[in-house]
């Protein structure tokens, strides 16, 4: 008799224990109490990229500015950029600053590859004073290789319709639609037409960069429009 | 513009070499800096505090005390310094705004000083950024607010408008403290409430005992009295439910919101009582209902504004309070659960089934252990332990946390209502000064063509028409006009483009010969005969005056015909005497295109210049000839 009373108790005391471990693991199962020491932190933030240029010096002799210029251009740099670097995205956000009625994402977005030469996602200064001293202090042949280097999307040495197509709507674009007059659905096509019927001499649908510099240097209007912008710095 | 864009204009400028190819008109000539300085620092004396910045970093914001020339005036010439008698702490704010574009708001500061002190640099406080919007915005209303109030106490004795008798009763309603029966209307009803409840309570007290028969509650015994209290009182709530119901602004809204239900779930059982009569089978039914009247109670919270924070308060802890709820909930069966099959084996036990274990447990949990049903079992008596240690656990801990999450939810809730209402007023902000930079750009447009073909005609003294843009905006407006050659389009704003929309699809128009109706067409492929296009049809002179803003003034241009070549303008009298003195220069036929297809600022007249209406055969060499009819040009 005692044994049989000793033996359910002895099994309502295994039964006890059994259902407090099950309720322990159900509730470190809801997270609520932790056993181990595995807690997990937060990734930190993915470091910023910093990036710190090239010496004075060097820049001077690389590019066509003077220190002075460069200590102005950098000031600018630095304090949109503190990171030494700007992003494709930082890039749009600033041009379209100056271009309120349109849209600029796209043109920003070809202008970005046209300044990215190294192609990395990201342009430094030194890539920046590279541009800027080819677009303001270069010959007209550097600048016209360079508004090529633009046009070519796929960088492959031709500038096809469908690549023009593509940097006129973005140009387009910038207008907005608020234009006098009313800005048309296939104004960017007409206006590659016209390029490519100055352009393209031997009419095989690509321009290449001979025919490009060859077609601007007799245009008058284009000759002049590029010494525009000398006296920028 | 923003601080460091105006660092970036350069290289926007120089890419703009990549549209140069692609455009086939020629390009504007670029604005020449003039006087080119040095970038040199310059010293900021506030108040004994030097600060010392460089000149372009102020020259960001032109439009601001110390980006434009308004420095001047503080400049001293004996220590070659400009100085100014103003609050350095603010000042360093109001600099760094200048250096990185964000403006902050310190904490330390007071409300009004600071905004003084925008007023005095010329900036708006709006461009506070969003780190320090917020606090600003709260600071700033509480101190409307305490003006507000001042304003008030001294207004108080002041007349209002004379408002409708049914404003004047809502009003009554509403605040009851603004007129003397208001005042008697609240404390009459709030009386009768107070009446009606005691009432209902009373009814039910033992009253003594009628001889002969058992002690009967009050309200049998008495059963005349408290019925004619009843009736008075309901009468009463129901005159003031249709006052309310009269004077309200919006029947339909007030018939729905929560008082107007509470007034109503107040008096229906009287008048349902009314209608049924004593009926044994609905009695029942009836008695319920007379529960309903203690729902009187709350229609003191009409008269209590703590009741009201209370009620929304809960409401806007919904969530937590349910979540507490269910965590109860499911506490409670586990642990029934539990306590049933450990009590199942021992004899006579209370645990008779788990939904009767369910009472033991809440007790327990709750700690109230009323006793009426204790375990026998060991294990029954550890599980019981346990479950009165976490009812502790379970109800006492996130009560303090859902009483501060009352309060985070509740700022937090009115934050984001904040943040949302402020945003949209901020984003219209934005957007309006976005439209003001494009609408800049537009008038500056036409300023400053006119200011550079004068400039070529060496007229100095007329060289200042109009407001001087400062060098980067003339070269952001350049800029922009590059974009415009570029592509053979032209920026416009907003009405303009409507109405332009509106003209083309009322296309249908008997022609005169004026060249321009193949406009639309002609303009993509020749822009440079554009100086003869701007002949475009007006539907009818009788254009919307509303559309008042300076911009959009059309001026009128009437051309007669050949024979009579007198370019009459009213406004743009100044273009042609440009055009006078420019007729032998071949360089001017490009700017005579320029003017003349641009359209004139209607805002110089403000300016104040006299114009004598010139006759002048002018460029009209260029301008084929017109039918004799006189056209109305909209030098649009």
């Amino acid at each position: 008799m005692l044994t049989l009373e000793w033996e359910s108790e002895g099994l309502q005391t295994v039964g006890i224990v059994v259902i407090i471990c099950a309720s322990l693991k159900l509730l470190h199962l809801l997270g609520l109490i932790d056993f181990s020491e595995d807690s997990v932190e937060d990734e930190l933030e993915m470091a910023t990229v910093r990036h710190r240029p090239e010496a004075l010096e060097l820049l001077e002799a690389q590019s066509k500015f003077t220190k002075k210029e460069l200590q102005i251009l950098y000031r600018g740099f630095k304090n949109e950029c503190p990171s030494g670097v700007v992003n494709e995205d930082t890039f749009k956000e600033i041009y379209s600053q100056f271009f309120p009625q349109g849209d600029s994402t796209t043109y920003a977005h070809f202008l970005f590859n046209a300044f990215d030469t190294d192609h990395n996602g990201a342009v430094s200064f030194e890539d920046f004073i590279r541009g800027l001293s080819i677009l303001l202090r270069g010959t007209v042949q550097e600048k016209l290789n360079w508004a090529f280097n633009l046009y070519d999307i796929n960088k492959d040495g031709y500038i096809t319709k469908e690549e023009m197509l593509d940097i006129m709507k973005a140009i387009y674009d910038m207008m907005g639609k608020c234009t006098y007059p009313v800005l048309k659905e296939d104004a960017p096509r007409q206006h590659v037409e016209t390029f490519f019927q100055k352009m393209d001499k031997n009419k095989d649908g690509v321009v290449t960069i001979d025919e490009f510099i060859e077609s601007c240097q007799k245009d008058e209007n284009i000759m002049r429009s590029m010494q525009l912008f000398e006296n920028v710095i | 513009m923003a601080a460091g864009v105006a660092a970036w204009l350069p290289f926007a400028r120089a890419a703009a070499i990549g549209w140069m190819p692609v455009a086939n008109c020629p390009m504007p000539l670029a604005p020449t800096d003039k006087n080119k300085r040095q970038d040199e620092l310059i010293v900021l004396n506030v108040s004994g505090r030097r600060f010392e910045t460089w000149r372009t970093t102020l020259e960001r914001y032109p439009d601001t005390l110390l980006g434009s020339t308004e420095k001047e005036f503080f400049f001293n010439e004996d220590t070659k310094e400009y100085f100014f008698d103003r609050d350095p702490e603010v000042f360093r704010c109001v600099l760094n705004f200048y250096r990185t574009g964000k403006l902050h708001y310190p904490r330390y500061e007071c409300i009004s000083a600071y905004d003084d002190e925008l007023a005095f640099y010329g900036i708006l406080p709006e461009i506070i950024g969003d780190c320090c919007y917020e606090e600003y915005k709260d600071r700033k209303r509480e101190n409307a607010e305490r003006l507000q109030d001042d304003l008030d106490s001294e207004n108080n004795q002041e007349s209002m408008p004379s408002l409708s008798f049914r404003q004047t009763m809502w009003r009554a309603f509403e605040n009851p403290h603004t007129s003397t029966m208001a005042l008697v209307f609240y404390y009459v009803t709030g009386f009768f409430i107070a009446v009606s409840v005691i009432t209902n309570v009373v009814e039910t007290v033992p009253c003594g005992t009628v001889p002969g028969s058992k002690e009967l509650p009050c309200g049998e015994r008495y059963s005349v009295a408290f019925f004619c209290l009843d009736t008075a009182c309901v009468m009463i709530f129901t005159v003031e439910y249709l006052l309310r119901l009269f004077a309200a602004p919006s029947r339909y809204r007030f018939i729905r919101s929560v008082m107007s239900i509470i007034d109503v779930v107040a008096i229906m059982p009287y008048y349902i009582g009314l209608v049924m009569t004593n009926n044994e089978d609905v009695s029942g039914a009836f008695v319920t209902l007379r529960v309903f009247r203690v729902f009187r109670i709350f229609k003191f919270s009409r008269h209590s504004q703590g009741l009201r924070i209370l009620g929304y308060t809960l409401k806007s802890c919904a969530s937590e309070l349910g979540f507490l709820l269910f965590s109860l909930t499911m506490a409670i069966i586990i642990f029934a659960t539990v306590m049933f099959y450990a009590e199942k084996g021992s004899s006579a036990s209370k645990f008779t089934s788990i939904p009767a274990s369910f009472w033991y447990t809440i007790v327990t949990m709750t700690t109230l252990g009323y006793g009426d049903m204790v375990p026998k079992t060991i294990a029954g008596k550890i599980f019981g332990s346990i479950c009165s240690l976490s009812g502790v656990l379970v109800i006492a801990l996130p009560v303090p946390v859902i009483v501060s999450n009352f309060s985070r939810i509740y700022h937090q809730n009115q934050r984001a209502d904040k943040r949302r209402a402020q945003k949209k007023a901020r984003l219209a902000r934005i957007r309006v000064a976005k439209t003001g930079s494009s609408n800049a750009y537009l008038h500056s447009k036409r300023n400053g063509l006119l200011n550079e073909a004068l400039e070529l005609m060496g007229t100095p003294e007329e060289a200042h028409v109009g407001k001087t843009t400062s060098l980067i905006e003339s070269q952001h407006h350049h800029l922009l006009h590059c974009l415009e050659k570029t592509t053979n389009h032209e920026f416009i704003d907003e009405q303009m483009y409507e109405q332009n929309c509106l003209e083309s699809s009322m296309q249908n128009y008997p022609s005169t010969r004026s060249p321009s109706l193949s406009s639309h067409q002609g303009l993509t492929t020749t822009c440079c005969s554009r100086r003869s296009k701007k002949t475009t049809h007006l539907p009818n002179s009788n254009l919307p005056a509303t559309r008042l803003r300076s911009m959009q003034e059309l001026s009128t241009i009437h051309i007669q015909g050949s024979e009579q070549p007198s370019l009459t303008t009213s406004r743009s009298s100044l273009n042609l005497k440009a055009d006078d003195g420019l007729r032998p220069n071949c360089k001017t036929s490009q700017i005579t295109t320029a003017i003349i297809s641009i359209p004139t600022p209607p805002a110089l007249t403000p300016e104040g210049e006299s114009r004598p209406p010139p006759a002048s055969p002018g460029p009209n060499t260029n301008i084929p000839a017109i039918a004799s009819n006189v056209v109305k040009v909209s030098a649009l």
